[in-house]
């Protein structure tokens, strides 16, 4: 029971981070999307896993607002925000291969920086947590080198992943009245992006971010 | 009881604008909000010496710096939504806006301010934090209200930018709650601020401390702090003149309300060393970036932004003396800056709408030719730069005296160097703007009445607060002693 229980928390955790670092190698959009949907379902199994494991209701709960907001809502908008299937990444302001060498390098970071919450948690989770902070930094490095509005907005979600990922191993959740208020904010920040998107679209056409230069000192 | 209705009457007004398409909305949204800050005003007297209060079943709790924070909020709404009426009738007559999307404004802006009041009155770090995080939300939209390609750049980079702080922020949050419960916390009410405080001797110092950093990181993104500050300028440039003031004036320092109250459980568990060093850093590090961009501003919109970067770097420099004195400082510089900020990007949307232009060098002998609005720009100015009578030049001396007091001494001296640079620049600025004959002779209508009053009486209450302290002083010294040991 309890092997299974952490290899299955592993393998999900494990998912979420692998989601990630295939978002620096894919530049279609389409095939993003699928990444996104992963990596929101995996998030949710972890919280499921936790849930049954201390059979707490409430982080049960948590794990269905998650898959449904994650899994589903959240890809679902941002298909609607691209631009079709020719919207993508041409010309990253960092490669492909380079952005994976330092998306291992960054990994191997987060599990040295996050060693001290990993011993003060412990147990299978706390052994984890790593792997939360490593997609937190992978998710700065997409908001950092991609330039299409729909990356960054992936880039966005990495973060916010890998921040909840860290909350589910180390506390087993917030409290379920504050997951739904993060969950829900985190949805209308999606919804907010998206409709940003399709007016800088209307308004500028097929555009890279850094050629917004209307506002400088 | 008094505080879900002090919460639900800024939506009430929201209300009133899907209800009446017109102008009346926007006097029932300035009379609400009216009501709003009389309520406010009764619980900061009732919290001076008294239990805290609460309401929604223990979800809402005003002891006096909530109430505190909830009359500076009351105060700057009821100036927003008064000239708010003005800007979206001269928005809907100049065609520049459909009633449509006035009425989504006034929805907006009512919602904005619910959402600050949520957040200064929730019993719940954690319900702070869903507060913090639907401000951004809300008021991505009022930035990129006028749909120019400057303000969709601008409500893209602050939607960013503040996600990526506010995320940080719930980490830090999530490092605090995980302390909480190996401290022996119940997981429903470990995130109470209340019982964080009662249980800080035994949370584990290095989450905390690691906790605490991303916080301030954080949240001091929304607060405008360096190194996440560069969203502050292009927002409060292109959203529209009350938003602007409601976001400068008092969005930044409901956001560092947040560091303050995370401040008191890491001071409690770790002593102050630690705070200090942090808030010393960003705040020495934003007073140098506002210094040396004022300099050089063209702008007078993005002067006024980068002068709300100097005054949270004085803020965090007073937070990290840390003794009730300087924290009654700080409090008092939040009131006086909201104020003279709000007035000063009122009046600067009223400028823009009569010269055409938000650039410094478009505008010239402005005392001459419009001398209700420039008098009151230039007055705003010379309170903001902190000169008496008004209350920024009370409270940057309690400031001062505190930091010596707390051996910040040298970081006063640095703070007050770059005070002087600035306030050389915006001198130079203000007095391009603001000077000189006018060029053609020409007689331009003075703003009416109803919109000149309020702006002037914006800065009659920020002098009266500098002269006379004593309708705030009993509740600066409790608010003060509810963050401090």
């Amino acid at each position: 029971m309890s092997s299974a229980y952490s290899s299955t928390l592993t393998l999900a955790a494990g998912a979420v981070l692998i989601c990630a670092v295939v978002v620096l190698w894919v530049t279609s959009t389409r095939s993003m999307l699928i990444v996104v949907a992963t990596q929101g379902t995996a998030l949710g199994c972890v919280a499921m896993t936790l849930g049954v494991h201390v059979g707490d209701a409430g982080l049960i709960a948590t794990a269905a607002v998650e898959l449904a907001v994650k899994g589903l809502a959240i890809p679902v908008l941002i298909d609607r925000a691209a631009g079709g299937a020719l919207d993508r990444e041409r010309r990253p302001l960092v490669n492909v291969p380079a952005s994976l060498v330092a998306s291992a390098a960054l990994i191997v970071l987060a599990f040295t920086a996050a060693r001290g919450v990993a011993t003060f948690v412990g147990a299978t989770s706390g052994a984890l947590v790593p792997v939360g902070v490593a997609t937190l930094l992978v998710g700065f490095l997409v908001l950092v080198s991609r330039r299409r509005p729909i990356f960054q907005m992936v880039g966005l979600l990495l973060v916010d992943n890998g921040i909840a990922l860290v909350a589910f191993l180390c506390t087993a959740g917030v409290p379920f009245l504050i997951e739904v208020g993060v969950s829900l904010d985190v949805l209308l920040a999606v919804v907010v992006l998206m409709v940003l998107a399709q007016r800088l679209r209307s308004e500028f056409g097929d555009l890279d971010l850094d050629e917004l230069r209307e506002l400088h000192d | 009881m008094v505080l879900d209705m002090i919460l639900a009457l800024p939506l009430l007004g929201g209300a009133g604008f899907v209800a009446w398409r017109n102008q009346a909305a926007g006097w029932i949204a300035v009379a609400v909000n009216g009501v709003a800050l009389a309520l406010g005003v009764w619980v900061a007297i009732r919290a001076v010496g008294n239990a805290p209060l609460s309401g929604a079943e223990g979800l809402l709790r005003a002891d006096a710096l909530s109430a505190f924070m909830v009359v500076v909020i009351g105060t700057i709404a009821l100036l927003a939504s008064w000239i708010g009426v003005r800007t979206m009738a001269v928005e809907v007559a100049g065609g520049r806006c459909t009633p449509r999307r006035a009425t989504t404004y006034g929805v907006l802006v009512q919602a904005f301010v619910a959402a600050m009041l949520l957040a200064v009155l929730a019993a719940n770090v954690g319900v702070l934090w869903v507060a913090v995080e639907a401000t951004t939300i809300i008021t991505v939209f009022l930035v990129g209200h006028r749909r120019t390609r400057g303000a969709l750049e601008a409500s893209w980079k602050y939607l960013v930018i503040c996600s990526v702080g506010i995320a940080l922020a719930f980490f830090g949050t999530v490092l605090v709650y995980l302390c909480a419960l190996h401290a022996g916390g119940h997981s429903a009410s470990a995130l109470d601020w209340t019982s964080l405080m009662a249980r800080a001797r035994h949370l584990d110092p290095s989450v905390l401390r690691l906790g605490f950093a991303l916080i301030v990181l954080g949240y001091g993104t929304k607060v405008g702090l360096v190194p996440l500050h560069s969203w502050l300028p292009d927002a409060h440039s292109q959203a529209p003149a009350p938003v602007s003031a409601l976001m400068s004036g008092v969005l930044l320092t409901v956001a560092f309300y947040a560091i303050l109250r995370f401040k008191a459980v890491t001071d409690a568990a770790l002593g102050p060393g630690f705070s200090r060093t942090l808030l010393v850093v960003v705040a020495l590090a934003s007073l140098a970036v506002a210094a040396s961009l004022l300099l050089t501003q063209r702008d007078y919109k993005r002067m006024l932004a980068y002068h709300s970067i100097e005054h949270m770097g004085l803020i965090a420099l007073g937070a990290a003396a840390g003794i009730p004195l300087a924290i009654a400082g700080v409090l008092l510089h939040i009131f006086g800056h909201g104020l003279a900020k709000s007035v000063l990007f009122l009046t600067s949307g009223e400028i823009m709408a009569a010269e055409g232009t938000s650039r410094i060098d478009g505008v010239h002998a402005l005392l001459a030719r419009r001398p209700t609005l420039g008098g009151v720009f230039g007055i705003g100015l010379v309170a903001l730069l902190g000169l008496p009578p008004f209350s920024l030049f009370s409270s940057e001396l309690l400031m001062a005296r505190a930091e010596f007091q707390a051996g910040l001494g040298w970081a006063a001296v640095v703070a007050l160097v770059a005070m002087v640079v600035i306030f050389v620049a915006v001198v130079g600025h203000a007095r391009h703007m603001l000077l000189g004959a006018p060029s053609t002779p020409e007689t331009l209508a003075p703003p009416p009445a109803w919109v000149a009053t309020p702006l002037v009486m914006g800065l009659i209450a920020c002098g009266l607060i500098g002269i006379f302290a004593w309708p705030l002083s009993g509740l600066l010294e409790a608010a003060a002693h509810v963050v401090t040991p």
